[in-house]
């Protein structure tokens, strides 16, 4: 299992160290898809990188909190060790496609070098390893492109190369941050039936970064959501669905258009905006924005509560249902 | 119901460039476009990557001249116009881009930006005509007139792109031209830029041309929608038409793509085809021939423009069953 305990990460703006994710945890495991979501600027990318301390190259402090990845502290690492284990156990697949492979290198170069970072194999066994990878994201024709430099080839090839590349090393986690969001519609479904193939074969555990609903109905498992830089609710997939019990989850899911069908229907939106780090309110931190808020709401911290047992069947849908809301049992 | 855009015919071509390219090694980004938009509604045009969209938006803009056919603005026809003659008309339409960070100068602030329009077109006016005018757009699209003095980085997103929506409606055209208005933003975001353009469409008339690739957009704001493939029109028809009984099998293609709304419609793991990327277009016949499940021998032969002119949809084996 892939641990996040308590994580609080600090990042400066106009000089002052300020506050952007606090005393975030999660639970990454193996054969399941956790999502996190949310409006942007909530937080999710930095909780995502900080999963493999890449955040420190930005600036990025954590100032609490652990990763343990199966039970060993990332912290207590030496940069050897770290560095086996990105791509080796755990691998990052990034939100711009276009800036991870290198223009330089060939495609067949680029992915025999993480192979052999990780695995213990000659360039002979390598090379036939990358052939094996390419053709199971779904490319053809695997020869002639292993001798192709990135610049000549189309988004989605770029983006089903960057999936073998996460791949190669044989890793048990994924990370992937906005893993569809630059392709267009018709390559980004085949993208996601990719992925979901790959996970489900190789009983990936993954964290699913994304504010695509769309994405999470394909994929998750469970869902975490995530406001200025807090989880405030955490669910069964079907659980976030079916009922989303914090009324900010209530509010983001009826903002997609496939929730007002009616033709020429006012969509509903949430007044205001994700506060930045730094200008978080106390108490509930979307109580500014919340239609359902009474006064205790901004008095004290709010903790993230388990209201409902499972629902269905729970040997599938073990996940608890918890919600970071004062009010979350009387507006069901 | 008057017309307010009209596009004929439209072609234009690039050169792909490039050191090994020959003289005569053009791609045609757009041809045979045909378009009308009429006052006071939306016409969506979808496709994917590369298809064609934004060049058909900058013909009709006449940021682009074309290789062939006319654009008519407002019963004028604007096609070779240039220089002052242009900019007379420049005033009836305008465009938003998609990328709501790059779009705005950033070392302009706001008054200016969204007034730069006003210099142009309405030069009579004093500077503080003009400073009330800003205000009044600003509120009108939702931001606070009293930010007019800042600069765009000092916004989100969502906000930028109101401004540059002010910008653009400040000179009061019939006809606006929306590059992906909302595909860099959040839902929550989205929602309230839609709403807005909507509200704007009903009090002031605004036409608007809608390009964008999300499919439950389009189904939300456009009346006609006109479906891209390689640089053609592939099928066209009112919203309705169109997302309830698609001909064309790149139309269903690409309605089958829209993203489930609910994990309730997850199709089973084994069901799921990791099909190969085929980005190959025909050269002759059917663009579309190579990468579709029904295609037959006469799909190599077929004129998909003369089949446009009879029917709303270029295919020859359309599917009709219900
Ligand atoms: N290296 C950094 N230094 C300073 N501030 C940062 C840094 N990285 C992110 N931030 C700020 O932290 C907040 C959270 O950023 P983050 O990138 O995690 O958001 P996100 O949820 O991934 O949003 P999006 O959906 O837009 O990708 C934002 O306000 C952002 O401006
Ligand atoms: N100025 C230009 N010079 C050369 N080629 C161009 C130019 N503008 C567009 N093209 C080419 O014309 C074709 C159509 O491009 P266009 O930008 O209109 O597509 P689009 O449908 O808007 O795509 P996207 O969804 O990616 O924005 C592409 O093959 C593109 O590379
Ligand atoms: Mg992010
Ligand atoms: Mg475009």
């Amino acid at each position: 299992m892939l641990e996040v305990q308590g994580l609080t990460l600090q990042i400066t703006v106009d000089g002052e160290p300020v506050r952007a994710v606090s005393n975030l945890s999660l639970n990454i495991q193996p054969g399941r898809v956790l999502a996190l979501v949310g409006e942007s600027g909530c937080g999710k990318s930095l909780t995502a990188q900080a999963l493999l301390r890449l955040g420190e190259f930005q600036g990025v402090k954590k100032t609490s909190g652990k990763i343990l990845l199966e039970g060993i502290d990332l912290d207590a690492m030496d940069r050897e060790s770290l560095r086996k284990v990105r791509g080796g156990k755990i691998s990052m697949i990034f939100q711009e496609p276009m800036t991870a492979l290198n223009p330089v290198f060939s495609v067949g170069s680029q992915i025999v070098e993480v192979i052999r970072l990780h695995l213990d194999m000659n360039k002979q066994q390598a090379l036939a390893r990358a052939k094996q990878l390419l053709h199971d994201v779904g490319l053809q024709q695997v020869e002639q492109l292993l001798k192709q430099y990135p610049d000549s080839l189309s988004g989605g090839m770029r983006q089903r190369i960057l999936i073998a590349m996460a791949m190669a090393g044989d890793p048990d986690y994924i990370i992937a941050d906005e893993p569809t969001t630059a392709l267009d519609v018709s390559v980004q479904k085949r993208m996601i039936h990719l992925l979901r193939n790959l996970q489900r074969k190789r009983n990936l555990g993954m964290l699913l970064v994304t504010h695509d609903f769309g994405l999470v109905a394909e994929m998750a498992d469970d869902v975490a959501v995530m406001y200025a830089g807090e989880v405030i609710e955490y669910g069964a997939v079907a659980d976030i669905f079916e009922a989303p019990s914090h009324p900010y989850t209530q509010a983001l899911m009826q903002c997609r258009p496939e929730a007002n069908r009616e033709k020429h229907a006012t969509l509903k939106v949430i007044s205001g905006q994700v506060p930045a780090p730094g200008r978080w309110p106390s108490g509930c931190r979307f109580a500014p924005r919340c239609t359902k808020k009474i006064a205790s709401c901004t008095q004290n911290d709010i903790a993230l509560n388990c209201w409902q047992s499972p629902s269905g069947d729970s040997s599938i849908s073990p996940s608890p249902h918890m919600a970071r809301c004062l009010r979350v049992a009387e507006l069901q | 119901m008057t017309t307010v855009l009209q596009l004929q015919s439209l072609r234009k071509s690039f050169d792909r460039g490039g050191f090994w390219s020959k003289s005569d090694d053009r791609v045609a980004a757009v041809d045979a476009v045909s378009l009308t938009l009429k006052a006071g509604k939306t016409l969506a045009i979808v496709g994917e990557s590369g298809s064609g969209k934004s060049t058909t938006a900058r013909l009709a803009m006449r940021l682009l001249e074309p290789d062939h056919g006319e654009v008519h603005l407002l019963g004028h026809e604007i096609t070779h116009l240039q220089g002052k003659a242009l900019r007379a008309h420049r005033k009836n339409i305008q465009m938003v881009f998609q990328d709501p960070f790059a779009s705005l100068n950033p070392r302009m602030k706001i008054v200016d930006t969204v007034g730069e329009g006003l210099r142009v077109h309405a030069a009579n006016l004093s500077k503080k005509e003009r400073v009330a005018r800003v205000a009044e757009m600003l509120e009108l699209c939702g931001v606070n007139p009293e930010v007019m003095q800042r600069y765009p980085h000092q916004f989100s997103g969502g906000q930028r792109q109101r401004i540059g929506i002010a910008r653009a409606l400040i000179v009061q055209p019939k006809v606006l031209v929306l590059d992906e208005p909302v595909s860099a933003l959040d839902v929550s975001v989205q929602a309230q830029i839609l709403n807005l353009l909507k509200s704007l469409q009903q009090a002031h008339g605004f036409a608007y041309l809608f390009i964008s690739h999300d499919l439950s957009v389009v189904r939300h704001i456009a009346d006609e929608v006109a479906i891209m493939f390689a640089g053609r029109i592939v099928e066209q028809g009112s919203a309705e038409a169109i997302f309830a009984t698609p001909h064309h099998p790149y139309t269903i293609n690409l309605l089958n793509s829209v993203p489930i709304a609910h994990p309730d419609a997850r199709q089973p793991i084994d069901a799921v085809e990791v099909l190969a990327d085929q980005e190959d277009v025909a050269q002759s016949g059917c663009a579309y021939r190579l990468r579709c499940a029904s295609a037959q021998h006469d799909c190599a032969t077929i004129s998909a423009q003369a089949l446009l002119a009879q029917q709303p949809c270029a295919c020859i084996h359309p599917c009709i069953d219900e």
